[in-house]
C-alpha cells in the first residue's frame, strides 16, 4: 500500500486553496501536478549544472549531457526497452504521433496502404493520420468500439483482413472512457496480418507498468507532464530496426552526420529524430518524475488507483441522474459522466466554486463523443495523490448540484 | 452551498434554462447560420425572418450547450425582436462589453432583457458561452453560408 499522506506532502500545490476552499484536484488526466523532487531537479540544473548538450567541450556541457542522457536511460528502463537508443525525446505525445505520421506514415508506408486507429482516439492520434492520408494517399480506417466502450476486437480483426494495413495506431487507455485496450491481443492480431503497432500511452503509463517487449509493441509514446513530470518533454519508443529505416522528421542541428549544400547525412537514432537543442531542463525533470514513480512502484500505484476508481464508480453510480460514460471491464483512473439536469460546463463551474477541479467538454475526442451521442461530459481523473475523501467531496457536491438545478 | 454562484445562476437563468421559450427552428426563414465553440463543443443554429423594411421579425434557434449559452440564445431572441441589423450589431457590441466587463456604458432600453447575464464577466471561462449565439446571429445577418459555422471568440 502507498503512504498517501507522505505522497501528498511531496506535492506542494496540494496545499493551495482555491476560492477559499481546499483544492480538490481531479483533473490529472489533463496534466498531473508535480512532486518536489521534479521541481528541485529542474531548479538544481538551472542553478548548478546547465549548458547546451551533445556539443560543448567543457565541463558544464559534459555534466548536463550526462544528466539529460540519464533521462533516456530512465525512460528505457521504464518501458523495458531493449536498447536506450530506441528512446526518442519529443515535445509531448502529440509531437511523437506527428513524428510517426510524418516519418513512418509518409516515409515508410506506401500509398494504398492503410492505418487503423480506434473510435476512442484523442485528436492527436487522428489529425496527424488525416494529414498523412491527404498528403500521401494512405487509407485511414477506424476500429469501432462497443457500447460498453471497449475495442470491438472482431471488427478490428476484420479491418486487418485484406493485408493492406501497415500500421495500427491506437490508444492504450482512453482519456475519456478510462478503457484499457488489450495491447497484447492487438499486437498479436496486427502482426498476424503484417501490420506494426503504435500505442498512445499518454494515459496508460500513468497508472500501469508498461513493458513494450511483453506486449510486443513496435512503437509506444507518452508525455512527461501527465506522469508528474514537466511539460515540454515526451517520449517515442520504437524498435531499433524500424527507427533505423525511417527518414528524419525535422531537420536541423544535432540530427546530422555530415552537412553540405549538395547532400547531408543523418545521425544515428535517436539523434536523427532530435533536431535542435532539446528540452534539457525538462528532460532532467522527466528523469526525476520517472524515478519518483518507480520508487513508489507501479504495483502500489495500480492498487491505489483501482480502489479509487471502484469507489468513484460506486459513489457516482448511486447518484440519481448521473450516467457514467464507459463501462469497460479493464479500466484506469478516469471517470466520465453526465448529469440529467445540468450541462458539463455548468457542473464544472459549480464544482470549481467548491475548489473541485474537473474537466468538462469533449476532451479532444469529438468523434468519440459523436459515437456516444454526447456533446460533452464531465470527467474526474485520479493520480497517486488522490484520496477517497476527495471522491466523496465530488459525489456530495454533485448531489447538491442536481438539487440546485431542480 | 452555491450562494456565491447565484449571481450567474440567478432565477431567470435557472427558469429559462429549464424551459427555454424560443428554442425552435423556423419553418420558413430568410437567413440562417451556425455557431460552434470547438474548445467546448457547444453548438447553436439560428434562423431569421425579416419584416418589410429589414427589421428582424422572428428568430428561432436550436442549441446544444450549457445553461449560459442556451439562456443567452433565448434572451437574445427577445432582445433583437423588431431591431434592424445595424441596431442588432450595436446591441451585441454593448452586450459583449457587459459580459466581458460587467459595465454597460452604452446601455439602452434594448439591453434590458439581457441583464440577467450581467454576472458572466465574473466567470472568465464562460464569456464565450454567452456570446456564441450572438456570433451565429451576426453571421446570419451577414449572410454567412450555413455550412461555415461562426466560431466562438
Amino acid at each position: 500500500m502507498i503512504d498517501l499522506a507522505r505522497i501528498r506532502a511531496d506535492f506542494p500545490i496540494l496545499n493551495e486553496t482555491v476560492r477559499g476552499k481546499k483544492l480538490v484536484f481531479l483533473d490529472s488526466a489533463a496534466s498531473a501536478q508535480k512532486p518536489r523532487p521534479v521541481i528541485e531537479a529542474m531548479v538544481h540544473a538551472m542553478e548548478h549544472q546547465y549548458a547546451n548538450i551533445h556539443r560543448g567541450l567543457h565541463w558544464m556541457s559534459e555534466r548536463t549531457t550526462d544528466a539529460y542522457e540519464a533521462a533516456r536511460d530512465a525512460a528505457a528502463t521504464l518501458l523495458n526497452a531493449r536498447d536506450r537508443h530506441e528512446i526518442i525525446f519529443t515535445r509531448n505525445s502529440t509531437e511523437a504521433m506527428n513524428l510517426m505520421a510524418h516519418s513512418y506514415g509518409r516515409g515508410v508506408l506506401k500509398p494504398g496502404q492503410a492505418v487503423v486507429i480506434s473510435a476512442m482516439e484523442h485528436h492527436s492520434n487522428i489529425i496527424p493520420w488525416q494529414m498523412a492520408r491527404d498528403a500521401h494517399g494512405i487509407e485511414l480506417r477506424i476500429a469501432p468500439i462497443t457500447d460498453a466502450g471497449e475495442l470491438d476486437l472482431p471488427a478490428f480483426e476484420a479491418l486487418l483482413a485484406d493485408g493492406k494495413v501497415g500500421l495500427v495506431a491506437i490508444t492504450h487507455m482512453s482519456n475519456v472512457l478510462g478503457t484499457y485496450t488489450p495491447a497484447e491481443r492487438i499486437t498479436q492480431l496486427a502482426h498476424a496480418h503484417g501490420a506494426k503497432v503504435m500505442f498512445d500511452g499518454s494515459q496508460a503509463i500513468v497508472h500501469r507498468r508498461i513493458d513494450v517487449q511483453a506486449i510486443d509493441a513496435d512503437f509506444y509514446c507518452f508525455t512527461g507532464h501527465k506522469l508528474y513530470g514537466p511539460t515540454g518533454i515526451g517520449v517515442l519508443w520504437g524498435r531499433r530496426e524500424l527507427l533505423d529505416a525511417m527518414p528524419p522528421f525535422m531537420g536541423g542541428g544535432d540530427m546530422i552526420s555530415s552537412v553540405s549544400y549538395e547532400r547531408s547525412t543523418w545521425a544515428e537514432v535517436p539523434h536523427k529524430f532530435e533536431a535542435g537543442t532539446p528540452a534539457i531542463i525538462e528532460g532532467i525533470g522527466l528523469k526525476a518524475a520517472i524515478d519518483y514513480v518507480q520508487a513508489i512502484g507501479y504495483d502500489a500505484i495500480a492498487a491505489h488507483e483501482a480502489a479509487l476508481t471502484d469507489h468513484a464508480l460506486a459513489r457516482l453510480s448511486a447518484i440519481e441522474g448521473i450516467t457514467v460514460v464507459g463501462r469497460a471491464q479493464d479500466r484506469g483512473g478516469v471517470v466520465s459522466f453526465t448529469l440529467d439536469r445540468a450541462h458539463a460546463h455548468d457542473i464544472a463551474t459549480l464544482l470549481d466554486r467548491q475548489g473541485i477541479a474537473v474537466r468538462a467538454g469533449h476532451h479532444c475526442a469529438e468523434p468519440l463523443m459523436r459515437r456516444l451521442g454526447l456533446d460533452s461530459t464531465a470527467r474526474a481523473s485520479f493520480g497517486i495523490y488522490t484520496t477517497p475523501d476527495e471522491i466523496d467531496a465530488l459525489a456530495d457536491t454533485l448531489t447538491k448540484i442536481r438539487e440546485f438545478f431542480a | 452551498m452555491f450562494d456565491d454562484v447565484r449571481d450567474l445562476y440567478n432565477q431567470t437563468i435557472l427558469t429559462r434554462g429549464r424551459a427555454p421559450k424560443h428554442m425552435h427552428r423556423l419553418a420558413t426563414f430568410d437567413a440562417t447560420a451556425k455557431g460552434d465553440n470547438p474548445m467546448c463543443g457547444d453548438r447553436v443554429e439560428v434562423w431569421l425572418k425579416y419584416a418589410e423594411g429589414g427589421a428582424i421579425a422572428e428568430t428561432g434557434y436550436l442549441a446544444r450547450g450549457c445553461e449560459i449559452s442556451v439562456v443567452s440564445a433565448d434572451l437574445m431572441v427577445e432582445a433583437v425582436q423588431g431591431q434592424t441589423p445595424a441596431d442588432t450589431k450595436a446591441l451585441f457590441a454593448a452586450f459583449r462589453t457587459l459580459v466581458q466587463t460587467g459595465e454597460c456604458p452604452d446601455c439602452t432600453e434594448a439591453l434590458a432583457p439581457l441583464q440577467p447575464l450581467s454576472a458572466v464577466h465574473k466567470y472568465a471561462s464562460r464569456v464565450k458561452c454567452a456570446t456564441l449565439p450572438w456570433l451565429a446571429l451576426l453571421a446570419a445577418l451577414d449572410g454567412a453560408h450555413p455550412s461555415k459555422p461562426a466560431s466562438s471568440e
